[in-house]
């Protein structure tokens, strides 16, 4: 027989639950209550009366071209920035993982990125990559725009991604590792005895059994790219959306037609529009993807 | 017994919020109030020390100085302190949130401030061009011009020596000229540019009498259009272009890996056009015995010189706070307003003293005659060349810093990516368009006074 804790009133479980409860309905329903509310109206910066103007809003959103390039241009950064960082990620998580001498420091080095803020990140790699100042100058000066961010839109792409994927493989590497981890050792043994190179048994026998970290990591990548606090900052704070608004994620232009623009209900409608977007993009990945994978 | 520990923790709760209420006010014999500002760096020090000379100053209140580090920072903290009744007693609102501010309902008139706290200011005494640019309609401050300023045009004086230019800069067929002279002489960015409208478009258009909006600016109303396409500015920005693609204009932004000001400071480039705020900033970085000089921004021969727009920020009073932190507000402000103070602030800044007996106070010092500050003067004689016009007074249009934003992409687009110019101009003015007309709709019903 089991020993295990039973509350037996309800009151007690409740009042645990109280705080997390209260926290969320503070900071998570109550502003998405409060976006709606802006969404259908014209809300004025310093509050007061608020005019009711329907889905005027919503037609705004969707009649501004510059809004669909957002969106192009989101998802193009969040699949080419989660690929990249999976990728990255499970590289250096099959390297590690084969505990090679020094494989400690350098697992330790693979995770440092993560702990940088996104902002800093896009600031540092701005000094890094600019074209007349940085690493790439010296290209530059031989071959003339061979590198401009500042020029060419997917350039200034490139940019965001990079930093993107350079902040975010530490935190994939984390995961794949501990997945990797958690593969039994005599499956790639035998695999070896039987003379198959490391490359060979990580595509036959580790990436397979990674399925289920790497669904979780695609989701959450995803997410991140498409949401994520740093994908803003780092857009801030290397392009601010240029050239011509060629980097130009969504959430990039939600907060500047918030606090720029002081559109509180113009943001709020793409705002809307964006949380739905996500609800659509997690039920895909859930229905077709998860499918594939198995979790034994 | 499961009650009892429930309690206890609630009572210790208790008791830890009253001990910390207990406590606060009582050593709060000074009323204190907040200001929160836009500088950042060298010139938020500055407001730092205008703060802290006025604490020691008296001993009725207690000025709490945080710098919110940007303009654009300062108004959107502003906007969400209000909304959650959380607001300083003064903020600082650069010149382009002016019209939001106004149409808040969240400030006290300046007037209505010092007036109801017993303070006599001789309003006239600011200068015509700068406190217009604050004013209702019938000519009454809202806000305190405080950090005023105006764009103005500066030039290597070494290098145009060496380059053998003998004239200043005054009008651009001499930029012109001075640059393909630079250029021969081997310097590699004769004129640096960024997408910053406020010298390109807004100084430019002020001085050349050209408009920026319909109905004066947007002073006449909220219905106002832009018309920054259909004006001399699209001559400017194809001449600029045309400077560009001959490699005498270079463009220089954060994203290419240097601005304009510390392009001209690094002398990579020879002339800039930037705030006269920049002056001594400018003076401490450029290395000792390096001569260089300030203009005017230069016009089109043949222009009848208009004055130029006034930059930089003022004070707002934000309205719902007890009247004791008001007194403390209209002490400051007007401590703020005293030559000594003015003379002060002017100095250790490169802004423009604001008020008539401030300058004065000045140039009988002597002060303009002195090496760094020597030029310092032209920015009030830009600012006052002739008496403020329809289209010299300000820009009062509502989202100025979204069409800004319009205005700077398009020029990128231009200058960056050989987009065309009217094309480009055009879109930007049809953008600028909607942001005024989602902004009137905004306010629906009110009215500029």
């Amino acid at each position: 027989m089991d020993k295990r804790a039973v509350f037996r009133s309800w009151w007690l479980p409740t009042a645990f639950a109280l705080p997390q409860l209260a926290l969320i309905a503070l900071f998570f329903y109550w502003p998405a209550v409060a976006v709606v509310r802006w969404a259908f109206t014209l809300e004025p910066p310093f509050g007061g009366a608020a005019e009711f103007v329907g889905l005027a809003n919503f037609r705004d959103v969707f009649a501004d071209p510059l809004y669909w390039n957002s969106v192009v241009v989101s998802l193009t950064f969040a699949f080419a920035g989660t690929l990249s960082t999976i990728f990255i990620g499970l590289v250096l998580a099959l390297a590690v993982d084969r505990q090679l001498p020094g494989s400690g420091a350098v697992r330790f080095l693979y995770i440092l990125p993560y702990a940088i803020a996104g902002p800093a990140a896009g600031m540092a790699f701005r000094f890094i990559l600019s074209p007349e100042r940085g690493l790439m100058a010296s290209v530059n000066s031989a071959f003339p725009d061979f590198w401009n961010p500042a020029k060419y839109g997917s350039h200034a792409l490139i940019l965001v991604i990079v930093v993107f994927a350079w902040k975010w493989a530490g935190y994939t590497f984390i995961f794949l590792l501990a997945g990797l981890q958690s593969v039994p050792k005599s499956l790639t043994e035998a695999a070896a005895m039987d003379g198959s190179g490391p490359i060979r048994r990580a595509i036959d026998i580790q990436i397979p059994m990674l399925a289920p970290t790497l669904f979780f990591l695609l989701v959450t990548m995803m997410t991140e790219g498409f949401v994520g606090a740093d994908t803003y900052g780092i857009v801030a704070r290397t392009t601010d959306g240029g050239p011509n608004h060629s980097t130009e994620v969504m959430v990039y232009r939600i907060v500047e037609e918030a606090f720029r623009g002081l559109n509180y209900s113009g943001a709020s409608a793409q705002s809307i529009v964006l949380i739905g977007l996500i609800m659509i993009f997690t039920f895909i990945q859930f229905r077709f993807i998860e499918r594939r994978v198995h979790y034994k | 017994m499961k009650i009892s520990v429930l309690t206890s923790v609630l009572a210790g709760l208790l008791a830890a919020t009253t001990l910390t209420a207990t406590t606060t006010p009582a050593h709060a014999e000074k009323t204190k109030f907040e200001f929160w500002y836009g500088l950042s760096g060298d010139l938020g020090e500055r407001v730092q020390e205008a703060c802290s000379k006025f604490n020691q100053s008296q001993g009725d209140f207690e000025i709490v100085c945080t710098s919110q580090n940007g303009y654009d920072t300062t108004l959107q903290n502003t906007i969400a302190a209000y909304r959650a009744k959380k607001q300083p007693a003064i903020t600082q609102i650069y010149d382009a949130g002016t019209l939001d501010l106004m149409l808040s309902k969240a400030f006290i008139p300046a007037k209505t401030l010092m007036a109801d706290n017993g303070y006599t200011i001789d309003w006239n005494n600011y200068f015509g061009g700068i406190a217009n640019y604050y004013a209702t309609a019938s000519g009454e401050l809202n806000s305190f011009p405080f950090n005023s300023s105006t764009a103005m045009f500066y030039y290597n004086a070494d290098a145009f020596a060496k380059a053998g230019i003998d004239f200043k800069p005054d009008t651009w067929e001499q930029v012109e000229e001075a640059a393909r002279k630079l250029k021969a002489a081997g310097y590699e960015c004769p004129m640096g540019m960024s997408f910053d409208t406020w010298a390109t478009m807004e100084q430019f258009s002020a001085i050349h009498n050209q408009p920026i909006a319909t109905q004066a600016n947007g002073y006449k109303g909220l219905d106002a259009e832009v018309v920054f396409n259909k004006t001399k500015f699209v001559d400017q920005v194809k001449f600029l272009k045309k400077m560009a693609d001959e490699k005498l204009v270079v463009i220089k932004t954060k994203q290419l890996g240097m601005d304009v000001v510390p392009a001209f400071t690094s002398q990579t480039c020879q002339m800039i056009q930037t705030s006269i705020a920049d002056h001594g900033t400018i003076g401490k970085t450029l290395p000792e015995g390096v001569k260089w000089d300030v203009a005017m921004l230069p016009v089109w021969k043949g222009t009848e010189r208009q004055n130029s727009l006034v930059g930089g920020a003022s004070l707002w009073v934000m309205a719902g706070l007890p009247d004791a932190q008001y007194k403390g507000a209209a002490a400051f402000l007007n401590y703020l307003g005293t030559p000594e103070m003015a003379q002060w602030w002017s100095t250790v800044t490169g802004y423009i003293p604001v008020t008539k007996t401030g300058f004065d106070a000045m140039k009988a010092n002597g002060f303009y005659d002195k090496a760094p500050y020597k030029g310092r003067e032209l920015a009030i004689a830009s600012l006052t060349y002739t008496p403020t016009s329809e289209n010299t007074r300000g820009i009062r249009l509502g989202g100025f810093t979204q069409i800004r934003k319009e205005v700077g992409t398009a020029l990128e687009a231009i200058f960056m990516q050989n987009a065309d110019v009217q094309t480009e101009l055009d879109k930007a003015a049809e953008r600028s368009n909607a942001v005024l007309r989602r902004f009137e709709k905004t306010y629906a019903g009110q009215t500029l006074n």
